[in-house]
């Protein structure tokens, strides 16, 4: 089973540029509601296969994407 | 009917702007990013893509940096009142709209120090006035890119290196010439530049935006209003993060796609065709009315110094009336008297009756212009 990572945001309009980032490099992501068990925020989060999670965090670092915090989700869809 | 007022708002809508806007009330409705759900994520998509689209438009690499308001009116409030402190020196032209002129004046009863700098009369700007009353003390020089009276362009990148060399940062106005003129930020040395999607952009009314340069450290402007971003949500402290900063409150999603379609309309079309088409207009019109007798017309006459807004008078007869008469008579619509700029109307020497100003769109015609021709021909022979 395919185990996820999530990516937090400090914006709405910095989890669309990391979507579309990825998805411009190849990396399959989702955007999901933000679990509430690591933040309280009300946002959208974007979802990742955990194999993936060095590639992605280069991804965003050289679109210098500024992100809040990346947890393991396991194989948990949220 | 012939609609030539274009310079206030374009209309018609190009159906492409239409369907847009349709399509996102029927499917892509939600409140974008607040609640995680696929229409409130369809939503935010459109958001971000047209934020992506604009920030390549005028030259600026981090979308972030687009912050979206109601029009440009409210783009440069944003600017002015969330910048300018008691003490600070401010160097505007004096072809200013009242959008930049009515908040300047209120900062300047609050203890903001203005120069307005006198242009010629017909709109241009000499960078050398502008060079001799910017001082170490000044924080900001405001222009229009272009002035909503005559069209005449002002000399954004020559002022932007007078700015910059005294530490002050340049805003331009970009009503005008957002959609006809090319604009790139980051080669022009604009710091902050206030736009509006309903002119030549295409899109609706209330809609339009400030996009913060690269370079510029958005701390040093206060945000109009705070409130729920949708980010942060823990805090009841306004987030720091660009865009959120400055854009509480729901967004104006369906006025947003609409602007994405128009401006996904002009660069299919082409930035250079539009101007050329509405140069040819413009130039048609301007030698149309030079010879008809009375008829006083305004700026610089030169299409390259230009956008295509043309004001003219007539000897004996009020502004009023022949704006109303190409209405009634002939179905050709214009706008008349001072076009909320008293202080270019002062410059040009129009001040207080005003002009009659026509302004072609892009779905204008040469036969539309003919036709506005012989009609105040006749109106200026009656």
């Amino acid at each position: 089973m395919t185990q996820y990572g999530v990516i937090l945001f400090h914006t709405t309009a910095s989890v669309m540029r990391a979507e579309k980032l990825s998805i411009k490099k190849g990396v399959s992501v989702k955007l999901i509601p933000t679990p509430r068990q690591f933040s309280t925020d009300c946002g959208i989060a974007l979802r990742f296969d955990w194999s993936c999670r060095d590639l992605i965090m280069s991804v965003l670092e050289e679109a210098q994407v500024e992100s809040d915090a990346v947890h393991f989700l396991d194989t948990r869809p949220v | 009917m012939i609609y030539l007022d274009h310079a206030a708002t374009s209309w018609p809508k190009p159906i492409e702007v239409i369907e847009a806007m349709t399509d996102v009330l029927e499917s892509a409705g939600g409140n974008p990013g607040r609640s995680g759900h696929r229409v409130s994520i369809a939503a935010a998509r459109i958001v971000y893509d047209t934020r992506e689209e604009i920030s390549r438009f005028f030259g600026v690499s981090d979308p972030l940096r687009v912050i979206f308001t109601g029009n440009a009116t409210h783009a440069i409030n944003l600017a002015l009142i969330g910048m300018l402190k008691p003490g600070d020196h401010v160097v505007a032209s004096s072809m200013e709209h009242n959008a930049v002129m009515r908040p300047l004046r209120s900062l300047e009863k609050k203890g903001i120090h203005l120069s307005i700098v006198r242009c010629a009369s017909d709109g241009s700007l000499d960078v050398e006035d502008v060079a001799d009353v910017v001082t170490s003390d000044t924080r900001l020089v405001i222009l229009a890119h272009a002035s909503n009276v005559v069209g005449t362009l002002l000399p954004v990148a020559e002022v932007a290196v007078v700015a910059h060399q005294a530490g002050a940062l340049l805003l331009v106005d970009a009503a005008q010439t957002a959609g006809v003129i090319p604009i790139d930020m980051t080669a022009m040395g604009i710091d902050l530049l206030a736009f509006t999607g309903h002119k030549e952009l295409q899109g609706p009314p209330g809609i339009g935006g400030l996009v913060i340069a690269d370079n510029i450290d958005s701390a040093q402007i206060d945000p109009l209003i705070c409130g729920g971003t949708g980010s942060r949500s823990e805090s009841e402290e306004q987030p720091e993060d660009l865009p959120d900063k400055f854009e509480s409150g729901t967004a104006n999603l369906v006025g947003i796609a609409g602007l994405g379609a128009g401006l996904r309309r002009i660069k299919d079309i082409g930035i250079e065709e539009t101007r050329a088409h509405l140069k040819t207009l413009a130039r048609a019109l301007i030698d149309g009315l030079s010879a008809l007798p009375d008829i006083t017309l305004y700026g610089t006459l030169d299409l390259d110094r230009s956008v295509a807004v043309v004001s003219f008078t007539v000897t004996g007869k009020r502004v009023s009336e022949i704006g109303f008469r190409l209405d009634q008579d002939y179905g050709i619509l214009s706008r008349v008297g001072l076009h909320c700029a008293p202080a270019a109307h002062r410059t040009i020497g129009s001040f207080p009756e005003g002009t009659v100003r026509l302004a072609p769109g892009v779905f204008t015609t040469m036969d539309d212009i003919q036709q506005a021709i012989q009609a105040i021909g006749r109106i200026v022979r009656s």
